[in-house]
This record gives structure tokens, sequence and C-alpha cells, in this order.
């Protein structure tokens, strides 16, 4: 696979303060990355670097090839940011903001008119062309962006928190066209503290903690490091075993209980479904639901971070 | 082929500088603080100078076209950035493949056009209501033009500082402009002022311009024309290099 985007030992110091150490990774062509983290654990300032905002203090990236650095603005042609805390012109019509990206990134006028109602079509701003973008909602403003991230012809695209704060129906709609444009070869790079559209969305994740990079892998895979946290659930009708019973029974690491439901962690759930029906025959007891999960995302991304705080490694 | 990739940055920065132009004239010319400090300023300044004064209109003129040119020029620099920081829209404009220095020539090029269209009433009402007549139009078209220059640079450059906050850098630029406004032969020609006031004029870009707008109306002038050019060229440059040193060292504590 050709590589779109190469960081390695990329380190962005602000005087004492190391916002992110040395982290290395590669985003291939064509995939969507995800770049999950807490707050301040150094996503934005990643991202940054990468779109030439800021220089690194050390360490070197590469983006088509063109170094961050000494091709920035070559680097820079191949990509469209929409920054986490960013706006649209609000003075300019929604037509005007759009123009205005595309003119700065060079598109000729013919393409710029094409792609623009295009895109507003697809983005369902058509009606709203000429309306100043302070009359939007911030759902929309947000369409807007992701418009004028998208009328540049980008072949890489920077989402730092896209869907953060958005109506259900805007979220869903950017998730969407960013899916379809992923399949169509848009390469994204996209930060999210929403797991569940990281899950959906990326063939692969980065965790970033305290400026170092915990973990990289496909959602699937990073799910298997930490096995131990896959479970079984259990509702009872009536009458439910005690919290020590279901303890006792082999294999299970830790029980998380409300009434009448548990959860069982243990690496092997379906050995310990088993052993739960057999107690509940054993005693006569009606269960009412049973079932074995896997460890979300959210799971992993608590695993990786919290284990760095409390181990306090850097 | 090196020099093929040359020119087309080249040509892409150049169109870059002009698409932040007209973007800048779109949403700053008619921003209040640009039409205060613009307009109104050199308005109630030269107000205050003639009034009361047995000061022959036709040699007003000049030192009125220099100020307005001097207020209007520099209004639109120290605006732009600390505006666009704080709507939010500074970051996705520096990710754009249009380089630093570019925007902050489009953002000179923005001052220099407002501040040379603006100095055009002050020489057309001098023109048509008192007696002042243009000597040289050369001189004078050199004077606007280059002193625009020189001044939205200098705009741009008080621009520089990490504040999000408009007020605060249009403060500072007034704390900078109104001193300078003194020292440069407008309200007393620089011949006539202290000796002090004389060794400082030099300094100041609007000395410069101011000279050659006087030569334009055909006034006697302080400064020789050649040097008065050769400075105001200096200015814009020297100007112009510190804005791109300045503002990319501050970009991100400004973001």
């Amino acid at each position: 696979m050709e590589v779109a985007i190469e960081v390695q030992n990329m380190t962005r110091k602000y005087g004492d303060l190391v916002a992110v150490d040395h982290v290395g990774f590669k985003v291939y062509q064509g995939e969507i990355f995800g770049f999950l983290g807490p707050n301040g654990a150094g996503k934005t300032t990643t991202i940054r670097m990468l779109t030439g905002v800021i220089d690194p203090t050390e360490g070197s990236a590469t983006i088509q090839s063109h170094d961050i650095r000494k091709e920035s603005l070559l680097s820079r042609a191949h990509i469209s940011v929409v920054p986490e805390e960013a706006n649209v012109y609000v003075d300019l019509s929604v037509w005007q903001n759009l123009m205005l990206m595309a003119e700065l990134h060079y598109v000729t006028r013919d393409q710029r008119v094409h792609e623009a109602g295009r895109l507003l079509e697809i983005l369902g701003l058509t009606e709203r062309k000429q309306q100043k973008a302070r009359e939007l909602s911030k759902g929309l403003r947000q369409r807007l962006m992701l418009c004028a991230a998208l009328v540049t012809g980008p072949e890489i695209l920077f989402l730092d928190e896209p869907t953060s704060g958005l109506d259900v129906e805007s979220a869903r709609l950017i998730r969407q066209i960013v899916t379809d444009l992923n399949q169509k070869g848009l390469t994204v790079f996209l930060t999210t503290h929403n797991m569940s559209e990281a899950s959906e969305m990326c063939s692969r994740v980065a965790i970033i903690n305290k400026g170092r990079i915990a973990a990289i892998d496909a959602p699937e895979k990073l799910r298997l490091i930490i096995s131990s946290r896959q479970y079984v659930e259990v509702h009872f009708a009536d009458t439910a075993p005690d919290h020590i019973e279901l303890e006792s029974l082999s294999d299970v690491l830790q029980i998380d209980s409300n009434k009448q439901s548990f959860r069982l962690y243990t690496n092997v759930p379906g050995r310990v479904a088993t052993e739960v029906v057999r107690l509940s025959d054993r005693r006569g007891m009606e269960i009412v639901h049973l079932s074995t999960g896997k460890p979300s995302l959210e799971d992993v991304f608590l695993h990786f971070t919290s284990e760095r705080e409390e181990g306090g490694s850097r | 082929m090196t020099v093929y990739r040359e020119v087309q940055t080249w040509r892409r920065q150049i169109h870059g500088s002009l698409v932040i132009f007209k973007k800048n004239a779109l949403l700053y010319y008619l921003k209040p603080p640009v039409l205060i400090f613009g307009v109104l300023f050199p308005a109630f300044f030269f107000l205050a100078f003639k009034m009361g004064r047995s000061i022959a209109a036709e040699n007003v003129v000049p030192s009125m076209v220099a100020m307005a040119l001097w207020f209007t020029a520099s209004a639109v620099g120290p605006l732009v950035t600390p505006w666009e920081r704080r709507a939010k829209t500074y970051e996705r404009l520096i990710s754009t493949p249009v380089s630093l220095r570019a925007i902050l020539a489009g953002d000179i090029l923005s001052g220099l056009v407002f501040g040379t269209c603006l100095s055009v009433v002050p020489v057309l009402l001098g023109i048509a209501l008192t007696d002042a007549s243009v000597a040289s139009a050369p001189l004078l078209i050199a004077g606007i033009v280059l002193g625009a220059l020189s001044f939205s640079s200098l705009g741009v450059l008080l621009a520089a500082p990490p504040a999000s906050s408009p007020p605060n850098i249009m403060l500072l630029s007034n704390l900078v402009r109104l001193p300078l406004l003194f020292i440069s032969g407008i309200f007393v020609p620089i011949g006539q002022m202290p000796v002090w006031a004389q060794w400082i004029a030099p300094l100041s870009p609007l000395s410069y311009a101011s000279a050659l707008i006087r030569s334009g109306f055909g006034h006697y002038t302080f400064f020789p024309i050649w040097l008065s050019l050769l400075m105001l060229v200096l200015f814009t440059v020297v100007l112009y290099l510190a804005s791109c040193k300045f503002h990319t060292m501050w970009l991100s504590r400004g973001l």
C-alpha cells in the first residue's frame, strides 16, 4: 500500500511542556485513520504540525512524499483541513466562502463553480447559497466547513472533531459523506472523542496519550489486545445467585452487578456462559437474557489512557 | 524544470496574495475600526489643525493628503490578523497552500489600495476647493503609492503580537501612529521643528511620503526627492521582512 502520510519522531515542545513526544506512524492511501486521545493528549498539535500551521521542534513528516517543512507549500497543496476550533467567514455568503477556499487552493474557475454546486447539493445547502454564513446554525456551518474543505479537491482530508456538538442529522450526514468519499479514494485523518464513530469509520486507529502513541492498529485487533475485557452478560428473572457465587466460577476475572443483572469479565466468555447456565439449572433459576461481548473501542481507549496515567509512564 | 517550478510557485503565491486582498476588501474595508481610525481620525485631526489658524487653505492640502494616507493605509493591517484569530478563521487560512509571506503581502496590498483610493478624496477636494494645484503628478503619485505601501507594511507589522482582540492591537497601532504624526512635518514643517525633533523625523516613513506629496504640489521639502523615494522603498522592505519574521514567531501563540 502507498503511504499518504509518514511521521517520524515528530516532537513539539512549548517551553518545558512536551505536547507531542517523538510520535511516529504511517497513514496509507485511501484509509480512514483515527487519531484518538483524551483532551490535551496532543491530537490537535499533531494535526497543526502536519497541516503546516506550526513547525515540529524535532522529527519529520511527509505528506504525499513532500516534507512538511522543506516543501511545505507542496505538501499543503494535497490537503484540506477542518480544524476543531475553526469557523467559516461569517460575513461572507455560503457561496463566497466556498469560492474563497477554492481560489486559495488555485482551483480553476470552471472546476470550482462545478464542484461547489455539486457539494452544496450533497450537503443540503443549495438553497442557502446566497445566505450569509452568520445566519447558519452550528450544524449547517460545520457542513459548510466540510464543503469548503472538499471544494479544493484534496487527496487527504484532516478532520479535527468534525461532529463534536452537532445535531444527530448533521453528524450522520457528515459521517456518511466522509465514508462515501473515502470509498472513492479520499484519505482521511480523523480525530474524534466519539468512540463509536471511530469504530464505525476507521480502518485503523492510533491512541495518543500525553503526547505519545500508546497503540496503533485496526479497532478489531486492538480489542483483542485486551481480551480480559471480554464479558458474559446475564440477567436473571426473580432470584439471582449472589455475587460471591458467581465470582467463584472458574475463569471469571471481575464482576459488575446491578440488581438481577451481572457482567462477568473473562478471557473465555463461551466457557463462563456454560458455567452460568449450569449454575442456574442447579439452583432452578430462570435466565431472562444471556449474551457474550467483546470490549468496545472505548474500553480499549480507557485501557491505554488510564494505564499510562496510573503508571505515570512517560 | 526547477525554473519552471519556481515560476509556478511564484505565480501561485501572487495569485494567493490577490485572493487575500479580495477577501480583505470584502470583509474589512467597512469594519467600524477601519472607518473610525482610517477615515474619521484624519478628518478630525484636519479640523483641529486648520480651525482658528490663519494658514492659506492651499498650504494645508499636502498635509491633509499625507495625514489621510497615513491613517487609511495603516488602518487595515492591524485589524485583519487579530480579527481572523478571534473569528477562528486564521488557522484554516494558514493551512492553505499560500505561504504566510504571500498572506502578509495580500494584507499589505489591502492597505495600499484602501489608502491610495481614499487619499484621492482630499486631493480632489483640495484642488477643487482651494488654490492648490498639482505641480508634478509623478511625484504626487509616487508619494501616495510608496507612502501607502510603507504605511500599510507598518500596519501589518503591528498586527503581529499574539492578541486575539482587535481593540488591543488598534490601541497599540495608535500608540505608534500618533507620535509619529507629530514628528513627520505634518503640522509644522520639519525645518521649523526643534532640533531634537529634526533628528527623530527621519525615523518616520511619513516624513518622506509627506516630502514627496509636498513636492507633488510644488512645495518646498526638507528631504531631497531621491532620498524620500529610497527611504520609502527601504521602509517597505524592512517592515515587510520584519512582519514576516514576527508573524511567524508569534503564529502558534496566537491560535
